[in-house]
Order: C-alpha cells, then sequence, then structure tokens
C-alpha cells in the first residue's frame, strides 16, 4: 500500500482581521459576523505534506473536526493537491476543549489506520494554545516534533527535521510514526485553477442530500448512483461521526472536557483619560518638560 | 472532596542549569496560591548537573525541590522529560502545577495533560482561587483554580475552571506574573529522585543544536520605543531607532511591522511576542490590536503618536499625539535635547 499522511487542519473565525462591521456598539466582537477561513499555519502543514508527496510518493489525507459547512477547508486542501479529505463531524463532539479533540482525532488516525506521518500546524488562532498537536501524540502514543522548519530527510522508518528552539534551531531524528506540528516557515501553494474546477464539486454526504433538496427514500436510488459516480471521480468528502471513528461517547465533546468555562467577559476598550497632545513644538515641548520633571525621562 | 489538598507545583524550566525567569516568576505566583490554600509551594527541576541551581527556588518561595538528574535528560527532549512528570504527578497529585508557556513548557504540558487526563489552561494572564458552581451538572466546587486567559485573538477574556481530578495544569508566558524580591536567607528541602525512564521515551535523538544567546532583552527596558504598521517602510523605521537613540531607550515593534520585515521578531511585544512593563512606553504608527495592547498597558506612562484619531491604542494611551511620526518624533528629539 502506498505510504499515507494525515494532515489535521481546522477552520477559524478570522479573529486577526477584525474589521468594523464585526464590532458591536458597546465595542466587543460580534462573533458571528466573523468570516470563517483556513487556519494560517494548517495551510503550512498542508504544504509541508503536499513537499512530502512530491519527494517520496506519500498520498495525503486531509481531515478536520467541525461543523458541516467546515468542508469548505476540505475542498480548499483538494485544491492544493491533497489525495483524499475526511470531515469528522457529530452534535456529539461540540464544545470540546483541547484533550476531547485530541482524543477525536486520534480516534479518526486509527480509523485512518496505517501511516508515517500526522502534520498540524502548530496553533490555531481562535485559541492559540498549541495543545491539541502534543496531546494528539500522546493519544496516538507516538513522539512528536513541534515547532518544524524543514523535514530534512525521511529514511529506514526514520525522519530527520529541523525545528526551532528558544534562541536556535535544533536537528531531532525520530522514528516513523511521528508527529509534527508545522510553524509558518515555507510558502502554501495557491489552489490550481484546474483543480479548483474539478474539486469544487466535490461534496460530503450531507451536502449531496441538500443538493437535492428534501431528499426522501423515493430518491435512495439515484442518491447511491450519484455518490458512487462521485467516489469513482476522487469527489468525495468522506463524512466521519463519533461511531464510524469509535469513538467512546463519554470522552467527546463537552462530557469528554476536563476544563470548563466559568466566565466570558468581552474586552471592552476602557474609556481612558488621555492626554490630547498638540502636535506643534510647544505642545511637544510641555510634554517632554513634564516627562522629565517627574523623571520618567532623563 | 474530603481528600487532603494536593501542593501548588511549578515546573522549573533551564537550559545548561540557567533557571528560566518565567519559572521564577511561575514561584513567586504558586507561593501566592499555596499561602492562600495553606499548602506547600514545591518545584520539579529535571536534567543534569543541577544541584548548584537550586538556591534561588527556595529564595523566590519553594518548600521543597524535587531534583531529578541524568544523563538521558540532557538537552531537553519532551518524551523522558513527560515520562518523568507523568511518575511524579500520579505519586504526589499536586492540587496545581504551573508550567511556563515557553516553546519547551508548550509542548510538553499538553503531553503530560493529555496522560493525566487532566484539563490545561495555556497562555494564563492570571491565576485565583474562588469557588465554581458548574451548573450544568449540578456540582459545586471549592477553591478551584481560575485560570484566566484572553481567546479568540485577544476580543475575550475567559475564566476557565478544571473540573476534573487534580492536578490543574495551566501555563503561563514569560513576564506576565510578577516576580517579588527574593528571601535569601530562606532555605528549603530538596528530594532527589533516581528517574527510570524507558527505553521507548529514548527514540528522540538530538542531531544538532544550535542556540544564539538573544541579542535583546525588552522585558528589562525602562524606556520602550516601539514602532507599527503605521511606520510605513523599513526606511522609516529609522526615526524609531532615532527616538531611542535620544532618549536611551530600546526599540520594540508590532506584529505588523514584524511581520512586513522591518524589524526582527525577538523586538516584538504583545500577545505573541514580549509582555512588558516599563516606565515609558512610546506606541508609534501602532494602532493598537487588543493583542498588541495586551503585551504593554501594563507600562506606567504610554505615549500613542498616530494619525488616526479613531485608533484603538489611544484608548490606553497617558497621552495621545495625533500626527504624522515624520514631523512629531524630530519635533521630540528636538525638545528633549533642549532640556537635558
Amino acid at each position: 500500500m502506498k505510504r499515507q499522511l494525515i494532515v489535521f487542519v481546522k477552520q477559524v473565525p478570522d479573529t486577526k482581521n477584525i474589521s468594523g462591521e464585526a464590532m458591536t456598539p458597546e465595542g466587543t466582537v460580534n462573533r458571528a459576523a466573523l468570516p470563517a477561513i483556513f487556519n494560517p499555519e494548517d495551510l503550512n502543514a498542508i504544504e509541508l505534506g503536499l513537499e512530502l508527496k512530491d519527494r517520496y510518493g506519500y498520498k495525503v489525507i486531509v481531515a478536520t473536526m467541525g461543523p458541516p459547512n467546515a468542508s469548505e477547508v476540505l475542498r480548499q486542501s483538494l485544491y492544493m493537491g491533497a489525495d483524499e479529505t475526511i470531515l469528522i463531524t457529530d452534535r456529539a463532539f461540540a464544545g470540546a476543549d483541547t484533550l476531547a479533540t485530541s482524543y477525536a482525532l486520534s480516534c479518526c488516525a486509527k480509523t485512518v489506520g496505517e501511516y508515517d506521518l500526522i502534520l498540524c500546524g502548530r496553533q490555531a488562532i481562535d485559541g492559540d494554545t498549541a495543545q491539541v498537536g502534543p496531546q494528539l501524540a500522546e493519544k496516538l502514543n507516538i513522539p512528536q516534533i513541534c515547532y518544524v522548519e524543514e523535514v530534512i530527510e525521511i529514511e529506514k522508518k526514520k525522519i530527520k527535521a529541523r525545528r526551532s528552539i528558544e534562541g536556535g534551531f535544533e536537528m531531532l531524528e525520530a522514528p516513523l510514526p511521528v508527529l509534527l506540528s508545522v510553524v509558518d516557515v515555507n510558502e502554501p501553494r495557491p489552489p490550481a485553477a484546474r483543480k479548483i474546477m474539478k474539486f469544487k464539486k466535490a461534496k460530503t454526504r450531507t451536502e449531496l442530500l441538500s443538493s437535492h433538496g428534501n431528499a426522501s427514500y423515493m430518491d435512495a436510488g439515484q442518491l447511491i448512483e450519484e455518490e458512487n459516480r462521485l467516489r469513482k471521480k476522487n469527489l468525495w468528502i468522506h463524512e466521519w461521526n463519533a461511531a464510524k471513528i469509535n469513538a467512546d461517547i463519554e470522552r467527546i465533546g463537552l462530557k469528554g472536557s476536563p476544563t470548563k468555562v466559568k466566565k466570558i467577559e468581552n474586552v471592552v476598550l476602557t474609556a481612558s483619560d488621555v492626554v490630547s497632545v498638540d502636535p506643534t513644538d510647544q505642545g511637544i515641548g510641555r510634554l517632554i518638560h513634564e516627562l522629565i520633571e517627574d523623571h520618567t525621562l532623563g | 472532596m474530603t481528600d487532603k489538598i494536593g501542593n501548588v507545583w511549578i515546573f522549573i524550566e533551564q537550559e545548561g542549569g540557567k533557571i528560566a525567569d518565567v519559572s521564577l516568576e511561575l514561584v513567586c505566583k504558586g507561593r501566592e496560591l499555596a499561602d492562600r490554600l495553606k499548602v506547600k509551594t514545591e518545584a520539579v527541576i529535571i536534567g543534569n548537573n543541577l544541584t548548584e541551581s537550586i538556591d534561588p527556588l527556595f529564595h523566590y518561595g519553594c518548600d521543597n525541590v524535587f531534583l531529578i538528574e541524568s544523563p538521558v535528560l540532557e538537552p531537553f527532549t519532551v518524551l523522558p522529560f513527560a515520562e518523568v512528570l507523568v511518575k511524579l504527578l500520579k505519586q504526589h497529585r499536586p492540587n496545581i502545577f504551573l508550567v511556563g508557556a515557553s516553546l519547551k513548557g508548550r509542548e510538553l504540558a499538553p503531553r503530560v495533560a493529555s496522560s493525566m487526563l487532566a484539563g490545561l489552561t495555556a497562555d494564563c494572564t492570571d491565576l485565583q482561587i474562588d469557588d465554581f458552581a458548574d451548573k450544568i451538572n449540578k456540582k459545586s466546587y471549592n477553591n478551584k483554580l481560575m485560570q484566566i486567559r484572553p481567546a479568540f485573538g485577544g476580543n475575550i477574556i475567559a475564566t476557565i475552571v478544571n473540573t476534573w481530578q487534580d492536578p490543574q495544569m495551566v501555563t503561563v508566558r514569560e513576564g506576565v506574573m510578577k516576580m517579588t524580591e527574593p528571601d535569601m536567607s530562606r532555605k528549603g528541602k530538596i528530594t532527589k529522585i533516581k528517574p527510570e525512564i524507558s527505553v521507548e521515551s529514548q527514540v528522540v535523538n538530538v542531531l544538532k543544536r544550535v542556540s544564539e544567546e538573544k541579542s535583546v532583552d525588552l522585558k528589562k527596558a525602562q524606556i520602550l520605543v516601539s514602532g507599527g504598521y503605521g511606520v510605513g517602510s523599513k526606511e522609516n523605521f529609522k526615526q524609531i531607532y532615532n527616538l531611542a537613540d535620544a532618549l536611551g531607550a530600546d526599540v520594540g515593534a508590532s506584529r505588523a511591522a514584524v511581520d512586513a520585515g522591518w524589524i526582527d521578531h525577538d523586538r516584538q511585544v504583545g500577545q505573541t511576542g514580549v509582555t512588558v512593563r516599563p516606565k515609558l512606553y512610546i506606541a508609534c504608527g501602532i494602532s493598537g490590536s487588543v493583542q498588541h495592547r495586551a503585551g504593554m498597558d501594563e507600562s506606567s506612562k504610554i505615549i500613542a503618536i498616530d494619525t488616526d484619531p479613531e485608533a484603538p491604542i489611544f484608548g490606553v494611551a497617558h497621552y495621545g499625539i495625533v500626527g504624522n511620526l515624520n514631523e512629531v518624533i524630530p519635533k521630540m528629539i528636538k525638545a528633549f535635547k533642549a532640556k537635558v
């Protein structure tokens, strides 16, 4: 069988570019108004996966856990060159913290079965925790190399990689399978026009059903036929629920999460007593004088 | 809940025997939490040849230090460190376990938490002790650790509680907790533990390590002049250096200026950079995203210079100058030189 690697990605709200429309009159963020984007460092992980596909012939499987419309990041992965995609989706996964998330992802990886590498971005911009990578490696009982900048080589079931450390870098050697968390060092390839034309038609089962409107059992034959056609053309996005990946219901979602949110406060810009200084010689002169007087300067 | 409450533990990060500042900051915070809970403050230090490094841990507030030494534990690799920690945590069940949110801490803590099935909250900006009523599961908890952190790109502040079995684990970034004055006469106990490290934990080899001493330490700066995207170009960043030179200040930057390639990442101030509290912070052409403000809003005095009077940076500034920094900065330099 062809050697495989799995890239785990996430669709996130774009917290880095919060536009005026996404702000409420109270000065807080209206989360629903934020566009959903591909988590930036996950694109670096896909790029690394595709580089390894080019170098070693890996089959690149991209998987994400999220609501049904998270399939969008999987289509984008196909546009870049992914071979197969999996949407892990189930209401039972909702409310998962990083521990419950990594458990669910580990169940997905076990369902895929054989893999040499698991790749993920270092962290997602909605939480910035960088926890899921190492936790997933622990759940799978495989070693981890975090903050990977470059894969030097893969040979004889071993990988050599360069990764950043505090104030420098390190070359590590680890046996396969291994999990790599990837930092923003490579240039993710743009989607290929030819692939967009082809894979924009890629669908999950949910999307196939909804494209038929309120499909009833009358359409079953037609749906199966269409599913088979999509599968044959490699336009099928797998949709796996908790049962499919053999996830223990006690360990996923809110139930499987040791951390509970006690309170959420929106950050509101506090009106401060800012002293307005004229951008003139006099205004700035007075300011500097004041700062020297109170020993802040000089 | 009738069990005796566990102690407060701190993971002590070290490199070549030198203890990381963040670990000492956490010892200080840990001591405060332990006093509140009336338990002991204990530290875990892992590596090789560390006997010389331990005294400061007592000076800053530790009652006991678990010392784990082995040639296998130098240099740092995550698997043997995780194995050692998991064994110790299972044996002693501390109430709270604090880890620095350094690169090492951020790959080690999740691996350990996953193995312990413990909750872990990353990058806390405040820690408090309080009671928690879990309304959904109709359970109440006394004296839990309130793990307070910004989330969602810093747009919300969440208070998180670990409701499963102890330890309650968190990571905290360097510079967030304040270091208290050390008491040089303070002494404590050293508990040496001989580690047994499995073969499976020794599968990752360090082939090469290249470390460059950090050239800048913004945390120690008394005065900081920072430039943002509004500076406009790398060329124009000279203005920032000119002002810093004149005032005897260090130079910082916002993420946007770092991303634009105008300045090195080790000068980045903010949530993903350094947290600073200088006596004077001058923000030049920085609009003031929440991420940036989180890293500087505790500065004693803040001057903001920006062309946009609506820029959020003015919300945290003590002095606001609405104007073009190419005109304002030379005037500041001139005024300062005239006064001293």
